[in-house]
Order: structure tokens, then sequence, then C-alpha cells
């Protein structure tokens, strides 16, 4: 069983987010794993470990050569990962990214599943799991709240409006899997320490065989404002008899 | 201008976000058609030519899944009927089908968009980030079609007196290995009461509610006695104590009811950015500094455990 995991690494979400002159998204100082992507992992090592073994792969796309966020997955079990870091994928949308990953799913060889969140915390194109699967002319399954392996196919049960469907695909497909499908487990001392030594392999678009007009962005940002801003209005603290102004508030509405 | 929508139903209704769709694309489009994956496009169809549609392209997905089946149904006819842009809505069959039509046909999206508009043959999509504090314009300048996702509620729903659609019949999807993805079985949650998105009160609990089994005395109670529907924050959907499908926010579902209920949620930008829209919200945190009291047309510093019973039994005194 080789598992390949698409992990995201981003700035720190508790940091307000801010854009460049150029419009796309300030990337400065230490990223972090997406935690969304963590589910990912998690899934991952617990379904190889329930096949009776197997390999999991990272793939990341990042600028700067950037590592933080694939250490602390390794750390947390994954056997090596692949880096993809290059200039020509500044402000790279979705369908590029997808290009890239799949270059990396065929260039990490033998993958029967592929594992991805159903959005990322900073760009949350959501995209990109279902463009992944369609270029590498395979099944994918989205927004999987559970997640089974056997008889050589996925089997998901994937969320929707009503509730959840049941849904299969023979492997190799791709999996988006939801935040929450899975308790990620905390890296050990000892996962932090083996992880400094696991392969990272570092490539370039060219050695994925992806030339540059293959990752042209069709889209061009025209405006950036601030939004109207909401206004706070009244705020009363509660001395046992708030309900009444909160009775009343409903009152002015009609609601009641 | 010719504008496709892709438009999705449930059971045999066509849903708001794909009515929404096509009163927008009415205003931006000369031509305006619907592409329907589904056995009941006869029941459909009707619905979608109330509100601007004047051809229904259609296929019958059988157990595949819809979006996926949708987006080799369109893409088997797009060179010949070539739509200048397709709209989908940002939902889970809407997602698979632009992301898989994307792949397809080599062409960028634009998802998440809350607003469009079109100058000449040049379209632009706005969306939110940063939790809805910047709006951002982003325009196509590749080839057509041009390709966006739109957030549900982004616009009015409202029939045009259009004449009967006319249904058309796609008969060459070729979906390959996606097509082997197979739906089995589906499981439909009870729901009573108005749908989220619908419902003009929307009550919603987060994690200050403390514990799975409050939700329904305080949550769910308030919202039945305001005819309006109970939502969640992630935060107590991931602890298991409601269904996702309650879930408000940046990865749930996005709600402008006339009046938005909090209780006990700290008010993230991403569940703000799923109710900040709402006409009035009233807040009900413990913590004074709370961000949701920034938005909250009525703030009440206090513990849900005592407001909440408090304004139920005033509510149910009123009768
Ligand atoms: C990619 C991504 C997507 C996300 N999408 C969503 C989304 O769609 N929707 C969403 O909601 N979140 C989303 N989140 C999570 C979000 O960041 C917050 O973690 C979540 O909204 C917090 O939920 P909460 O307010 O219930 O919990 P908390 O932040 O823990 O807040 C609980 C609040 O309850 C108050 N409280 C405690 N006890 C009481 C009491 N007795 N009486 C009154 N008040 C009390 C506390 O003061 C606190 O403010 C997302 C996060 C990420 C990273
Ligand atoms: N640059 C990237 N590197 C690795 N995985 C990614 C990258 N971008 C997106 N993904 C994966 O695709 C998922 C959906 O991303 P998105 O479509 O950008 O919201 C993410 O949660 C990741 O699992």
């Amino acid at each position: 069983m080789h598992i390949v995991v698409c992990v995201k690494q981003i700035p720190d979400p508790a940091v307000p987010g801010e854009l460049n002159p150029d419009h796309t998204l300030k990337r400065e100082g230490k990223l972090i794993l997406d935690e969304s992507d963590s589910y990912g992992v998690e899934m991952a090592l617990q379904l190889a470990d329930a096949a009776g073994g197997g390999d999991v792969t990272l793939v990341s796309m990042a600028p700067n050569d950037e590592v933080s966020g694939l250490r602390t997955a390794l750390a947390m079990g994954a056997a090596k990962a692949i880096l993809v870091s290059d200039d020509a994928l500044k402000g790279a949308d979705a369908l590029t990214t997808s290009k890239v990953i799949a270059k990396c799913v065929e260039r990490a060889g033998g993958v029967d599943l592929v594992l991805t969140a159903t959005e990322s915390t900073d760009g949350y194109t959501g995209t990109v799991p279902a463009q992944v699967a369609a270029l590498l002319g395979w099944p994918s399954l989205t927004f999987a709240k559970h997640v089974e392996l056997g008889d050589g196919k996925a089997k998901v049960q994937r969320q929707t409006e009503a509730g959840f469907d049941q849904v299969e695909a023979p492997l190799p497909a791709v999996v988006s899997v939801t935040a929450g499908v899975v308790e990620p487990r905390y890296p050990s001392f000892k996962g932090i320490m083996a992880a400094k030594n696991k392969p990272v392999d570092q490539v370039k678009t060219g050695d994925l065989g992806l030339s540059p007009d293959a990752l042209v962005s069709h889209q061009n940002i025209t405006q950036v404002e601030a939004a109207p801003a909401r206004e706070a209005g009244e705020k009363i603290e509660d001395d046992g008899a708030a309900f009444e102004r909160v009775v009343a508030f409903l009152d002015e509405l009609k609601v009641i | 201008m010719k504008i496709w929508v892709y438009a999705e139903s449930e059971g045999d209704k066509a849903t708001t976000a794909t009515l929404e769709l096509l009163t927008k694309a009415r205003e931006l489009a000369d031509t305006v058609e619907a592409v329907y994956i589904g056995s009941n496009a006869a029941a459909i169809a009707p619905q979608l030519g109330e509100h601007g549609a004047a051809k229904v392209f259609t296929a019958d997905q059988g157990d595949s899944l819809a979006g996926v089946y949708g987006a080799a149904a369109i893409a088997s006819i797009v060179e010949a009927e070539a739509p200048d842009a397709i709209l989908f809505a940002q939902s889970y069959d809407g997602r698979d089908a632009i992301a898989h039509l994307s792949a397809k046909l080599d062409r960028t999206v634009l998802t998440n968009g809350t607003s469009l508009a079109v100058d000449g043959d040049t379209m632009t999509v706005g969306t939110a980030i940063f939790g809805g504090n910047t709006l951002v314009d982003t325009a196509f300048d590749g080839p057509k079609p041009y390709m966006a996702a739109i957030r549900p509620k982004s616009f009015a729903a409202e029939p045009g007196g259009a004449a009967a659609a006319e249904v058309v019949p796609i008969a060459g999807a070729e979906p390959g290995r996606a097509g082997e993805a197979k739906v089995l079985e589906r499981h439909v949650e009870e729901r009573e009461g108005p749908k989220l998105e619908e419902a003009t009160v929307v009550v919603s609990g987060g994690r200050g509610i403390g514990a799975a089994e409050n939700y329904a005395p305080l949550v769910e109670e308030l919202a039945n006695l305001l005819h309006g529907a109970s939502g969640a924050s992630r935060a107590i959907v991931d602890a298991g104590w409601v269904p996702y499908s309650k879930q408000v926010g940046q990865t749930g579902k996005v709600v402008k009811p006339k009046l938005y209920i909090a209780l006990g949620i700290s008010g993230a930008t991403q569940h703000m950015v799923g109710m900040k829209g709402s006409d009035n919200i009233i807040a009900v945190n413990k913590d004074g500094e709370a961000p949701i009291f920034s938005v909250a047309d009525l703030g009440v510093v206090g513990d849900v455990h005592k407001v909440v019973p408090k304004l139920i039994e005033a509510l149910k005194a009123r009768g």
C-alpha cells in the first residue's frame, strides 16, 4: 500500500493575513503544516497500518524550500516527502498547483491512494483534490468523513447537503477528507528526532516535466478593497434581567 | 454573452443556489442556459426555465457521482455549444463538477465568489478574504469558457416569467475511470423546521454551551420558539455534538437570516464569514472581549445557562 498525502504549508492562521503589493498572499516567516492536512496524514498512517503496512509519502508545493510543515508531518510518521519549490509557481492558481501535485504523484510511483483535505486554510479554493484526480485520470471521492480500504477499493461516507452517501471507487483514487475524520496524533520526541533524517526529494517544475506555459494562471486580480465594516451595536452585562432586553429586541424585529 | 448554469436539485426541486445563479446570469447575459444532471429533468426544467434558462441540457448519471458525470457531460458538448462562462454553486457536487471540468478543459477556476460582473467580454468574480474583511475582484484573462463557483446566498432568486425551457439530452458523456466512483446508498439526516439556509431566524450554539446535551434545551428550543433553524460552530461539529449539516461558516453554510443568535460562540473569522451578512445579530457570550460582539447589534455579556433559560421561559409565557 503506497499512500500519498498532499500537505500544504501555510502562514500561521492565527496571524492576521496580509496581501503583497502584487496582490499575492504574504508568506513571510516560517510556514506551518495546515491543520486541515494533519487529518490526511493521520488517516494515511491508520490506513497503511490497517492494510498491514505500507509507505506514506508527503507531497507539498511551497515557496523558499520550506520544510517546517513537512517535518511536522514526517514526525507524525510519514516516511518521506517530495517538495516542489520554484519561483515559476509564484501566484499559481489551483489548476497549476494540481498539475504540480499530479506530477509528484507520478514521481512517487506505484501510488494506490492520494489523500488531501477538502480545502486549504489559507486559499480554500477547494478544487485541488478533484483537479488532481482528473489530471491523473483517477476517480475522486470528495468530502469523506469516513474512509476504509478493502477489495482494492476506497469506500467512503461522502458528506452531502442532506446527510451522507456511501460511495466507493476502485484504487488508485483520490480521497479528500473533512476535518475531524480522525484525531491527528502529536509527534513524539522520537518521531521529531527521526523526522530530521527522513528524505525530502526537492524538485523544480522542470524536473517534473512541466513546461512554463503549462503553469500560467489565467486570472488577474483587478481590485482589492476593505469590506464595509459591520458596526457593533448595543452591549449589555447580564444582571439577571438581560433576557428582557432580548425579548424587547425580538419584539422590535417582529420575530415574535 | 452566453452563460451556462450548472443546475442542482433536491428531490424534485431545483436548489435555491441554482435559481440564484440563473437570476444573476439573466442580468449579465443575453443567452442563459442550464445543464442539469439527474433522472428528473422533466420536473426540474420548468423551474429553471421560469428563472431564465432557455434550454436545459441534461444527462442521467445513474449511480455515478453527479458532479463528476456532469463534468464529462459538459465536456462532450462545450465546444459545439461554446458558452462564454459556466457558473456553479459552491456546493459538494458543484465543486466536483467545476474541478473535473477545469482539468479536462485546461481552464482556470475562480471559487468562493460572492459577486459577479460582466463588461463586454470580461468577467470579474468578487470574493471576500480574511474572514470577509477584504474584498478582492479577479478577472479571467485566458480562453473561454470562464468557470466560477459562487457561494449560495450571494444573489436573490427571482422568477423572470420566461417560457418553458427546451430540454436537450446529452448523449456522449465519457467520464472514464472517474465514473467508476459509485454511490451505493444515500443517508438522509432527519430535519425538523425550516432549512438552515432559508430560515428567517437562525440560533447557533458553540463550545460555550458546555456539552452536547445542552444543545437541545438551549439552542434547538430557542430556535423552535422563534420558528427558526438551529446551527452550530465548527468546534461543536468537530466534537461530534451535532451533525456537520448544522455548521455555519467558511467550511459550512452561509446564512443571511433576518436574525442570527450566537450562543457561546467566540466569533472566529471562519465562523463570521458565514453569518456576518445577517440583517440582525444577537450574541450571548460570557467573555466581554469575544470578537462576536464586534458584529452584534445586541450583545449580552453573560452565561448562556442563565440568560437562555430565562429567555425561553419568557417566550413561552407569551405563548
Ligand atoms: C480552515 C478552517 C475552516 C474553518 N471553518 C469554520 C466554519 O465553517 N465554521 C466555524 O464555526 N468555524 C470554523 N473554523 C473554526 C474556527 O476557527 C473556530 O475554531 C470555531 O469557530 C470556534 O468555535 P466556538 O466559537 O464554538 O468555540 P470557541 O472559540 O472555543 O468559543 C467558545 C466561546 O464560548 C464562550 N463561553 C464559554 N462558556 C460560556 C458560557 N457559559 N456562556 C456564554 N459563553 C460562554 C467563550 O467565552 C468563547 O468565546 C474553521 C477553522 C479553519 C482553520
Ligand atoms: N501547495 C500545496 N501543496 C500540497 N498540497 C496542496 C497544496 N495546495 C492544495 N493542496 C491540497 O489540496 C487541498 C485543497 O486545497 P485548495 O483546493 O487549495 O483549497 C489542501 O487541503 C491540500 O491537501
